[in-house]
C-alpha cells in the first residue's frame, strides 16, 4: 500500500524528531518500553516486562527477553541506557532532549549555559543484561507512562558505530523495517517477519512517499493512485465526507489551540485584567467557528486538555465553566469591568504560512468584535513564516495575544499543564506564573496513586480556569482519507495512521 | 568572439555577489530560523545555542555571507536543517528540473514556432484569427489553473495520466506538466513568431529569394525562418532561467521533486543554505542562458560581429 508523507523537518533520529511526518516513520520501526493503545491511549508495557518504583523516584525497569532489533542485536538494558545518554548530551544537538530533564544528572550533560561536565547521566545505571534503574531529580509518579514516546526508544549499536550510515537506512526494533529510504521522496517499510511483538503488521508493507501538497494527495487519492492521505486538506473538508463516505475518518487527536497571553507585559498581568481574558473567552462563539470554518473537525474546548485523555486520564468537560461558553453580553460587560483592552486594541498573532490560521483568527475577532459592539476591537497579526513566529513568540516580543497550539507528547494530564503553565517551563511563552498552581502541580507529580494525581492536577486546572492565561479555543481532530483497497485505518491519538493494523484487500 | 565572451563572464561577476547578498540578506532579515524547528513548542535554549553555532548564525550576518561564500567556492553549500548537505539535494532536484525545463523547451520550439511561422504566413485568415485568440486565452489564465484543470481532468476524470509524477520523475510523465510549464512562454512564442514573419515576409531578401526561383520551402526556412528567429531566441534564451525557476507552481501541483520543491520547502523552514544555494545556481543558469543567447545572434545573423 502507499501512504502520503513530508519531508521530516529534523534528522530521522528518536531524540531528534518532534513533528508527525518524522514521527510516523518511528512509530513503525521502534517500540519502547511503552506502547500508548491506539484506542484508548493507556500506556502498556511493550520491550518492558515491569517498571517498578517505591518512592516515586527511584524506578527499577526489566525487560522482556527476546526482542532483538531488525538486524538481529539482542536488546539489552545497554541499549535503551546509551540511547538516552545520546538524546540527553548536549553536543550530539538533539531537539528532544529535554524530555530526559527528569533524570538524575541532566544539568551535567545539558547545562543551561556552557559546556557538559559529564558524558552520561548519573541517574541510569545498568544492573545486568535485561535490567537497569533510573533516579529521577524529582518525585514524578507518572513517569513510566511518559515512556511510550519514540524519544525513549532503543537504538542498536549501529546508530553509534556509522551515524550516517544508520541515517540513511534507519534501524529499529519495531513491526516494519525500511527497504531503501531516497530522502526527501521516498521511504519503503516492508513487514519485519521475525517481530517479537503481538502488534505484528498485518499488510506487506507501506511505500510513503513525500507530497510537497496536501492538495495533490487528495488528488491521487480521488484518482486511486494513493491509498491512504492523513492530511486531508482544509479546502477539501467541505468535500471529503461526500467524495469518500466512510473511508473519510475525523477522530479527536492530543491537541489543543489555545490563544496565549502575555504575562510578562505588565498591561496584561496587572491584577483585574483576568477579567478581560476571561470576556474575550465568552465573546468567541467556538460553536460557529469550528462548524463553519472547520467542518467540525475541530471541537469547542471546555478545559485545558483534550478529550483523548478520557475521564480517568484527567479531561474534564466544562472545568472552565462559564468563561468558555459563548455569551457576548456578560462578555462586553466583564471586559469593561477589568478596564478595557490594553491599548484599546487586541492583535492576534499568528503565522500566515502554513494551516488557515487567517481564516479563524478573523473569525474569531470578528466574533470579539461583535460582542464588544467595535469594529475595530480586534484584528489578526500576521507573520510571514512559522520560524519568525516562533521566534518571536519566544523571545518575548509580542505585545498581545498569539495562537498558541498544543500537541501532547505523551497522553498525560501532566504534559497538558506543566509545560505550558507551570513558572518558567519550556513552554511557557507567555511567563504566567502562579505560586498555587505550581505547588499544586508538585504535590501531584509527587502523589503515588494515579487517580490523585489526576485530581491534584485538575484543581490546578482550575486556577487557570480564574486566571485564564490562555483561552482554549478548540480541540483538533486528526482526519484522514483511504482507498477502498485498505480497511481497518484508524487514527491514533498522535493523529498518526495505525499503519500495522491496516488490512489491504 | 573570444574577447567578447571574456567580457561578458567577468561581467558576470558583480552580478553573481550582488545577487546572492540580495538573496541572503532577504533571508537573514525573515528572521531567527531555529526557532521555528522545534514546532509549536520553544526550542531549549541550551540547544538552540548549539544549532545556531552549527549553522552558523550566531556570527553577524557579514561574516556569515563571506564565510558562506568562502565556501561555495570549494564546493561546499552547506548543510540543510533535516541534516543532508545542499549539495546532495542539488544532485537529485536539478537533473528532474532540467528535464522538466527541457520538455518546456521542446514545447515551445516545435509547437510555438510551427504555430507562429503558419499563422504568420495565413495572416487575416480564420486559422489566424483562431490561433490568435487561443494564445489570449493561455496568456490571460494562470499556469495553476491551467495545470489544476488538466490534472483533475486528466488524471482524475479521463484516467489518462497519472495526476502526480512518481520520484524518478521519468521524461514521459513529465509531458503534461511541461506542457503546462510551458503554457503561456508557448504563447508568447506563437505571437513573437507570427509577428516576426508577418513582417519579413514583405522584406527585399524575401522578394528576391522569390524572383530568383527558389522554391518556396527553401525561401521560408533558409531565408524567411532564420532571419525571424532571431527575437525569439532571444526570449526563450531568457525563459529557460525563468522557467527553472518558475517551475514552483507547476512542480507543486504535479507533486515533482525538482528545484521549486527545494526552494519552497527551504523558505518555509527558512533554511538559508538551501535557499541561497539554489538560487546562486539559479543565477548562474540564467546568466549562462543569456550568454548562450547573445552568441546564437552571431550564428543566425551574420551580420552581427562580436569583438
Amino acid at each position: 500500500m502507499t501512504s502520503s508523507w513530508g519531508d521530516p523537518q529534523n534528522p530521522l533520529e528518536p531524540a531528534n524528531t518532534n513533528e508527525v511526518q518524522g514521527g510516523k516513520i518511528l512509530a513503525m520501526i521502534f517500540r519502547g518500553l511503552k506502547r500508548y493503545d491506539p484506542k484508548t491511549g493507556e500506556a502498556k508495557d511493550m520491550v518492558a516486562e515491569s517498571i517498578e518504583t517505591k518512592d516515586a523516584q527511584n524506578f527499577t525497569v526489566k525487560i522482556k527477553k527476546g526482542w532483538t532489533f531488525s538486524n538481529g542485536e539482542k536488546i539489552t538494558a545497554r541499549s535503551f541506557v546509551d540511547a538516552w545518554n545520546y538524546g540527553a548530551h548536549l553536543e550530539n544537538n538533539q531537539k528532544n532532549a529535554y524530555f530526559f530533564g527528569y533524570i538524575d544528572g541532566y544539568d551535567k550533560v545539558h547545562p543551561e549555559k556552557g559546556e557538559p561536565t559529564a558524558k552520561t547521566l548519573s541517574g541510569l545505571k545498568v544492573v545486568d543484561d535485561t535490567t537497569f534503574t533510573v533516579k529521577l531529580s524529582q518525585k514524578f509518579s507518572t513517569w513510566p507512562d511518559t515512556l511510550g514516546y519514540p524519544t525513549f526508544a532503543p537504538l542498536p549499536k549501529a546508530f553509534f558505530d556509522d551515524h550516517d550510515a544508520w541515517l540513511s537506512k534507519p534501524v529499529g526494533n519495531g513491526p516494519y523495517a525500511v527497504d531503501s529510504y531516497t530522502k526527501g521522496s521516498q521511504m519503503s517499510l516492508r513487514r519485519w517477519d521475525a517481530y517479537p511483538g503481538e502488534d505484528k503488521a498485518r499488510n506487506g508493507g507501506v511505500d510513503m512517499q513525500v507530497y510537497t501538497d496536501n492538495n495533490t494527495a487528495y488528488t491521487n487519492l480521488m484518482a486511486g493512485n494513493l491509498d491512504l492521505v492523513d492530511d486531508v486538506p482544509a479546502a477539501q473538508l467541505r468535500n471529503a465526507g461526500s467524495d469518500l463516505g466512510d473511508r473519510y475518518i475525523n477522530t479527536p487527536a492530543g491537541i489543543i489551540q489555545t490563544l496565549a497571553f502575555p504575562f510578562y507585559d505588565s498591561e496584561w498581568s496587572k491584577p483585574g485584567r483576568e477579567k478581560v481574558r476571561r470576556g474575550l473567552s465568552m465573546a468567541i462563539n467556538r460553536e460557529q467557528i469550528t462548524e463553519t470554518i472547520f467542518q467540525k473537525t475541530r471541537t469547542p474546548a471546555t478545559d485545558w486538555t483534550s478529550p483523548v485523555l478520557g475521564k480517568d486520564g484527567g479531561y474534564k468537560a466544562g472545568l472552565c465553566g462559564d468563561a468558555c461558553a459563548y455569551d457576548a453580553a456578560r462578555a462586553k460587560q466583564l471586559v469593561e469591568e477589568g478596564g478595557g483592552i490594553p491599548g484599546g486594541r487586541l492583535r492576534i498573532t499568528y503565522n500566515a504560512d502554513t494551516g488557515s490560521h487567517k481564516e479563524w483568527v478573523d473569525a474569531v475577532c470578528n466574533s470579539i468584535n461583535k460582542a464588544l459592539g467595535k469594529d475595530k476591537a480586534c484584528v489578526g497579526n500576521p507573520v510571514g513564516t512559522f520560524a519568525d513566529f516562533r521566534s518571536q513568540a519566544s523571545q518575548q516580543q509580542l505585545d498581545g495575544p498569539w495562537r498558541a497550539g498544543w500537541q501532547m507528547d505523551y497522553p498525560l494530564i501532566q504534559n497538558f499543564l506543566e509545560p505550558n503553565y507551570f513558572t518558567d517551563a519550556s513552554s511557557n511563552d507567555g511567563k504566567f506564573s502562579d505560586e498555587k498552581f505550581d505547588r499544586l502541580v508538585n504535590e501531584a507529580n509527587a502523589e503515588t496513586d494515579d487517580a490523585k494525581a489526576v485530581t491534584r492536577f485538575q484543581d490546578a486546572e482550575k486556577i487557570l480556569a480564574e486566571k485564564m492565561p490562555a483561552i482554549p479555543l478548540w480541540y483538533q481532530n486528526g482526519s484522514a482519507g483511504h482507498s477502498e483497497r485498505i480497511s481497518d485505518v484508524a487514527l491514533n491519538q498522535f493523529s498518526v495512521p495505525v499503519y500495522e493494523q491496516i488490512k489491504v484487500d | 568572439m573570444g574577447r567578447y565572451v571574456i567580457r561578458r563572464l567577468l561581467q558576470m561577476i558583480p552580478v553573481f555577489f550582488g545577487a546572492t547578498l540580495l538573496i541572503f540578506l532577504m533571508v537573514h532579515v525573515m528572521g531567527d530560523p531555529v526557532a521555528g524547528l522545534c514546532g509549536d513548542r520553544r526550542c531549549d535554549p541550551a540547544t538552540a545555542t548549539r544549532l545556531k553555532q552549527e549553522f552558523g548564525l550566531d556570527k553577524p550576518v557579514g561574516q556569515q555571507y563571506l564565510t558562506y561564500m568562502g565556501n561555495v567556492f570549494v564546493g561546499d553549500f552547506g548543510t540543510a536543517f533535516n541534516g543532508q548537505k545542499v549539495t546532495e539535494l542539488m544532485a537529485a532536484a536539478f537533473p528532474v528540473t532540467i528535464r522538466l525545463t527541457l520538455v518546456a523547451v521542446v514545447f515551445e520550439i516545435v509547437i510555438g514556432i510551427s504555430l507562429g511561422v503558419l499563422t504568420g504566413l495565413r495572416r487575416g485568415r480564420p486559422i489566424d484569427t483562431g490561433v490568435l485568440l487561443l494564445t489570449l486565452v493561455v496568456i490571460s489564465v494562470p499556469t495553476f489553473v491551467t495545470g489544476l484543470v488538466l490534472q483533475l481532468l486528466l488524471g482524475v476524470r479521463w484516467g489518462v495520466i497519472r495526476p502526480s509524477v512518481s520520484a524518478e520523475a521519468p521524461l514521459d510523465e513529465l509531458l503534461i506538466p511541461g506542457l503546462v510549464l510551458a503554457s503561456v512562454s508557448l504563447a508568447y512564442v506563437t505571437r513573437l513568431t507570427r509577428t516576426s514573419i508577418a513582417e519579413n515576409r514583405r522584406a527585399d531578401y524575401v522578394r528576391t529569394a522569390v524572383a530568383k526561383g527558389l522554391p518556396r520551402r527553401r525561401v521560408i526556412t533558409r531565408h524567411l525562418l532564420r532571419n525571424s528567429l532571431i527575437p525569439v531566441v532571444t526570449f526563450i534564451g531568457t525563459d529557460v532561467g525563468a522557467l527553472m525557476g518558475g517551475a514552483i507552481v507547476t512542480e507543486r501541483i504535479f507533486n515533482i521533486h525538482g528545484v521549486g520543491f527545494q526552494l519552497y520547502q527551504g523558505i518555509l523552514r527558512q533554511s538559508t543554505q538551501t535557499v541561497v544555494g539554489f538560487v546562486t545556481v539559479l543565477v548562474l543558469v540564467f546568466l549562462l542562458a543569456n550568454l548562450i543567447v547573445d552568441l546564437l545572434y552571431a550564428v543566425l545573423d551574420p551580420r552581427i560581429r562580436y569583438a
